[in-house]
């Protein structure tokens, strides 16, 4: 079709779901529907995650963050209440900010991406790169150490949840 | 290619009608179960026994009035409930209804798609489950829904933890594959999981209790505090919608359960039954029979499910997410602690 493999047509359109999504997040007035975006938004990366033959992150991607994280988002926001009577307006000067340290985060993204060229990437067998087994030894094997840091991480950030949740005992 | 096509198209329309049919019908052996336990007679006007009383039902749901309220946000409103229906029609794409089927060389299998992940693939469709009780509570605009809508949401957030480690120790059990019809077909000699999974198979039944808002897990919609719960401002088919999306959510986890842990379409000496009687492998009378011995073991299960309904009380909330965090979890965990334990001192684990 017209040139394009159905790959790359299915990438295209995923891609543009994907940051339309994501526009919309960022626009829409009411903070529920922009959770909601999100949630799709992180449908169109999971089938980008399909694309590249990573069925197992794909799916996890979906039960942690559209399925679990989310959730939690959104029953927050819920919760709360929000709307345009009774949230205090900002100020100009904490608009201003806030677009200065946005556009500060796209500068450290871009200049993140900035060396991504010149990386080689380690293939593990593949096209079965994305199956439990081979991700289950690259995790649990060659990456054994980091992987336990980045465990030692969320557990700090639960265990300061659990400090700041807990009610004063005196 | 087209052959193809149909043939998978045949088996959604197969998978759809059962699921739609067995949900229809479950309302009446509801409705027929607790009248036994209650010593009543139960619906037996409509048809003989009552047996047209879910077409009456449907119809009336059909013909009531419609009403959207004013102050909800339409759109969610309506997303709400068609949400909920779609995600629980779409776990059975990836149960192995029954044997494979061989027509003219040819082989057919009874099962939608068989995904690698197909046990993960259940568990994304259980989580985003959620998201139609959240959004048609939310959009009702409407205290006693949004609180219906968060004590679902918590409660089946919940118990999804304990739901899947136990699912994890099975897949240990099953050598590690997460196909469910590899999980089925190991279990076609010898043993079925339950017999090496006791405890896990007992945390999973009261997970899908719980994820399917069945009673004693009913807070949500538990009418003398909140109303109707998340479907309080729901009416006509938006209602049926909910309460029959809950039917099939119980038809599929009763599925999912027989195939983890009874074995699916395989029986006791099924291989020597078939070969007494004389029928070679992939005869259509194989598939037959095998899916006749798994839809038995989902209406076993569908019963368990009722009398548990119509004999114990509903939790507390507090007790409710006691049981969850402090016994389940961590029961689950130990399952999968002991389960590993012992699969490693088999040799089946090596690192």
């Amino acid at each position: 079709m017209l040139g394009y493999t159905i790959t790359q047509w299915l990438f295209g359109i995923l891609s543009f779901l994907a940051i339309m999504f994501g526009l919309l997040v960022v626009f829409s007035k009411n903070p529920v529907n922009s959770v909601l975006y999100l949630v799709l938004t992180f449908f169109c990366i999971a089938g980008h995650y399909l694309l590249m033959n990573a069925q197992f992150l794909a799916i996890v991607h979906i039960v942690v963050y559209a399925g679990a994280i989310l959730v939690l988002f959104l029953f927050i926001i819920m919760l709360m209440n929000l709307n345009e009577d009774s949230e205090p307006q900002r100020t100009w000067l904490t608009k201003i900010i806030a677009a200065a340290s946005g556009g500060l985060m796209l500068f450290v993204l871009i200049g993140s991406l900035k060396g991504a060229e010149k990386l080689t990437l380690t293939s593990y067998g593949a096209a079965q790169t994305g199956m439990v087994k081979n991700l289950g030894k690259v995790l649990f094997k060659d990456f054994l150490f980091p992987f336990e840091i980045i465990s030692v991480l969320l557990l700090a950030a639960m265990v300061g949840v659990i400090l700041i949740g807990k009610k004063e005992t005196k | 290619m087209i052959a193809f096509v149909i043939y998978k198209f045949i088996l959604c329309a197969i998978v759809f009608g059962v699921s739609l049919g067995v949900a229809a019908y479950s309302t009446l052996w509801e409705r027929k179960f607790s009248a036994i336990l209650q010593d009543r007679v139960g619906p037996d006007k409509a048809g003989p026994w009552g047996l047209l009383q879910p077409l009456a039902d449907g119809g009336k749901m059909f013909f009531k009035e419609e009403i959207i309220p004013t102050v909800s946000n339409k759109f969610l409103f309506i997303l709400g409930p068609s949400l909920f229906m779609l995600t629980a029609l779409m776990t059975g794409a990836v149960i192995p209804w029954g044997a494979d089927l061989v027509i003219g060389g040819k082989t057919y299998s009874a099962q939608i798609t068989d995904i690698n992940i197909g046990v993960l693939y259940l568990l994304g469709v259980v989580s985003v489950g959620v998201y139609g009780v959240m959004i048609g509570g939310w959009a009702s605009n409407n205290k006693y829904a949004l609180l219906g809508a968060i004590r679902a949401s918590s409660q089946m957030i919940s118990y999804e933890i304990a739901m899947g480690i136990s699912v994890i120790a099975l897949v240990v059990t099953a050598g590690g594959t997460l196909s469910l019809r590899e999980i089925v077909q190991q279990q076609d000699a010898g043993f079925a999981n339950i017999v090496y999974q006791p405890l896990g198979f007992l945390i999973f039944f009261i997970c899908a209790l719980a994820e399917t808002n069945r009673a004693p897990f009913d807070l949500p919609e538990c009418e003398s505090e909140l109303v109707g719960g998340y479907h309080t401002e729901y009416s006509s088919m938006k209602l049926g919608l909910f309460l029959f999306a809950e039917y099939i959510n119980m038809f599929i986890s009763s599925a999912i359960m027989a195939a983890f842990y009874f074995g699916g379409y395989n029986f006791p000496f099924a291989a020597e039954f078939y070969n007494a009687i004389g029928l070679e492998a992939g005869s259509i009378w194989i598939t037959l029979i095998g899916f006749g011995a798994f839809f038995t073991k989902i209406v076993i299960f569908i019963c368990v499910f009722m009398w548990i309904r119509w004999t114990l009380p509903r939790f507390r909330y507090d007790q409710l997410m006691d049981l969850g965090w402090r016994i389940l979890i961590p029961l689950s965990l130990l399952n999968l602690a002991i389960t590993v334990g012992v699969e490693y001192l088999r040799g089946n684990i090596n690192f």
